[in-house]
């Protein structure tokens, strides 16, 4: 039963390490299933992290917060597309520039406005999302491994991450079952096909982009008013990237993308749990092993098991028409 | 880039012009380090101690905010351009600089906080943070209702080894049978700033069954102490005193007297008694400590007051020796 308990602990930390790392892969796929590289997640994730922490102190709203993040994440992916798509720049480049752009801004902006070193305040109370109890979770955390998953797996994470795990399959529906969904899987691949049937390519990679956008302000802001409590220089830590290797770790499909972002968030909860403990015959394992671990699956599993990782045919050049 | 370091040099310059206004002969200058002045721990107990200085002698004194690593040397030679009477730096980051321009300009004074940089130039102030450690150590232990408690750092460097081994040597004082567990954030600067990671990490220890957490992680700690909130469980803040972030979570900070040690830096130099040479603030000094106030005076009983104090003169008086696992 220790071992269960234990178990189902861990995979509660999976769930709230991997919600930003879902929903930013989810917003990568959206791009660079349209054709635009978007190394971009990370800059934007931290944008909307500090907009919504910003918004959250000054309102002392959530959701006003979140809208925050979201409008200034989808801004900069206006900005991408303005630059990739509407200029037929360099993709990777612009991506870098919104990633370098936002490290120096959020904390320059946050010392000029709150005057404490490049953070903002601590938010406390509505100002962020709070965990919520999902009914009778208390009445059934008794009944064995049923009642107790339910109790500590399911209930008592916050709105956003019950919102990253909706995203999943109303992502892949969207993309595999509706027309827009074609349309950009088919723009990725062959753009020009796409605009000899009439459709407007651009159009579309601005649309794609923007719902990129939006995704990513959710995951920036749950990153500061709903895992955290404040925005700090710096946050997101890598974890834009952490989503694009999973994007092509899980071939830039929905429910694989979503396998590898829990298998990141896995590795990293593991390794919280196994520093300094004593295992059986190995005894206490050095922290630089422990921490070196994700990265060392992720390198095992990418030689050994995924097999060939095919991207978008047209991912990374712009699109210009033939006259 | 050139226009951008001229703003850079316009800038310093506007701020020593300033900074000099009032100044007769006596210049002090000093160098905040990354995080910033109001970065609430470190730098900021810094900035503390210069304006208390100020306060006291109404003498105005010049600083300078690193932002990038490249500028440590350029605001170090820049100040001593300014004819600084004394220039502090703060933290072990700078320790390179601060010998390029000891060196530059043998006639200069420079007090380097945290870290020892030995040249006849240069005061080194370094803190006994293994003894203030030792006392939050025995306090979390005392007041574990489940016999396990936390440490968490920030990089793992040796500095933050420090920290962890007088903390675990303290609880295990108080209560022998105490579980001391310990992480680490990373081996990357990047540890210093990930309050998230934090958070889980606590929430980890918490999960194995402690309930008092140390953290000594600069920024990172914030996720700790809020963790530490949203869970009911106590949380120990470092350097500066942190118990007004969530009060009747906090149990304590453990105390770093660097606001102290810049000002007696910039008074020494003021009247003449300032030395060159290795100066080490510990327990006896006041250097370190532990903080009770208005926020926190409630979880700390009159017993444990009364334990910690008797341990502080333990130190003090070399009954208790606390190791230092720099020359462990």
């Amino acid at each position: 039963m220790e071992y269960f308990e234990i178990f189902v602990l861990l995979m509660d930390a999976t769930l709230r390490v991997a919600t930003p790392l879902v929903l930013a892969a989810m917003a990568g796929m959206f791009s660079e299933r349209s054709g635009i590289v978007d190394i971009g997640l990370e800059g934007k994730m931290l944008g909307a992290a500090f907009a919504a922490a910003a918004v959250a102190y000054v309102t002392g709203s959530a959701w006003l917060g979140l809208l925050g993040g979201i409008a200034v994440s989808m801004a900069l992916s206006g900005l991408h597309a303005y630059a990739c798509v509407t200029h037929n720049g360099n993709q990777v480049v612009s991506g870098m520039a919104i990633n370098i752009v936002v490290a120096g801004l959020t904390p320059t902006l946050a010392f000029a406005w709150f005057r404490q070193g490049g953070q903002t305040p601590a938010l406390t109370g509505d100002d962020r999302f709070s965990s919520l109890t999902l009914p009778f979770a208390e009445a059934v955390r008794d009944i064995p491994v049923i009642g107790y998953t339910y109790a500590e797996l399911i209930s008592g994470h916050n709105i956003l991450v019950y919102i990253a795990a909706a995203a999943v399959p109303i992502c892949a529906y969207i993309l595999y079952r509706t027309r827009f969904g074609l349309r950009v899987r088919a723009v990725g691949e062959n753009p020009h096909a796409v605009d000899t049937a009439g459709i407007v390519v651009s159009h579309l990679r601005y649309q794609a982009l923007m719902v990129t956008g939006f995704l990513c302000g959710i995951a920036g802001s749950y990153l500061s008013t709903a895992h955290g409590a404040a925005f700090i220089r710096d946050m997101t830590a890598g974890k834009g990237y952490l989503a694009l290797a999973a994007l092509i770790f899980g071939k830039w499909r929905p429910v694989p993308t979503m396998f590898a972002c829990l298998l990141f968030a896995f590795t990293d909860a593991l390794q919280a749990r196994l520093q300094g403990v004593d295992l059986p015959l190995v005894g206490a394992i050095p922290v630089q092993f422990i921490q070196a671990l994700p990265y060392v699956l992720t390198v095992l599993l990418l030689a050994g098991f995924v097999g060939k990782a095919i991207p978008p045919k047209a991912i990374g050049e712009p699109y210009i028409k033939e006259r | 880039m050139i226009k951008k370091l001229k703003l850079v040099a316009a800038a310093a310059a506007l701020l020593a012009v300033t900074g000099v206004a009032k100044a007769e002969d006596f210049k002090p200058a000093i160098i905040f380090d990354m995080g910033g002045k109001f970065d609430k721990s470190f730098n900021e107990a810094g900035y503390n101690g210069a304006e208390a200085f100020k306060k006291e002698t109404g003498i105005e004194y010049m600083e300078f905010e690193v932002t990038q690593v490249s500028q440590r040397e350029q605001a170090m030679k820049r100040m001593a351009r300014k004819d600084a009477s004394i220039i502090v730096a703060m933290g072990f980051a700078q320790a390179n600089a601060v010998e390029k321009a000891a060196k530059a300009n043998p006639d200069k004074k420079f007090t380097i906080i945290d870290m020892v940089v030995d040249l006849p130039n240069v005061q080194s102030i370094i803190f006994k943070e293994h003894e203030g450690s030792f006392l939050v150590g025995m306090a979390a232990a005392m007041k574990s209702q489940t016999g396990k408690v936390g440490f968490i750092g920030g990089m793992d460097i040796p500095l933050i080894r420090k920290f962890a081994l007088g903390y675990e040597e303290g609880a295990k004082y108080a209560n022998k049978d105490v579980e001391v567990f310990q992480n680490m954030t990373g081996t990357t600067p990047a540890a210093w700033n990930d309050p998230t990671k934090g958070g889980e990490l606590a929430k980890s220890q918490f999960d194995r069954g402690a309930d008092v957490v140390f953290a000594a992680a600069g920024g990172t700690g914030t996720g700790v102490y809020q963790a530490a909130k949203d869970n009911g469980k106590f949380a120990i803040g470092v350097d500066s005193n942190q118990n007004y972030l969530h009060p009747g979570t906090m149990l304590t900070s453990m105390t770093k007297r660097v606001d102290v040690a810049v000002q007696e830096a910039f008074m020494s130099a003021k009247d003449g008694t300032w030395q060159p040479g290795i100066k080490v603030l510990g327990l006896k000094e006041e250097g370190v400590g532990f903080a009770v106030d208005e926020h926190n005076k409630d979880l700390i009983t009159p017993e444990m007051t009364a334990k910690l104090e008797q341990a502080r003169a333990d130190i003090i008086a070399g009954k208790i020796k606390v190791t230092d696992y720099m020359s462990k």
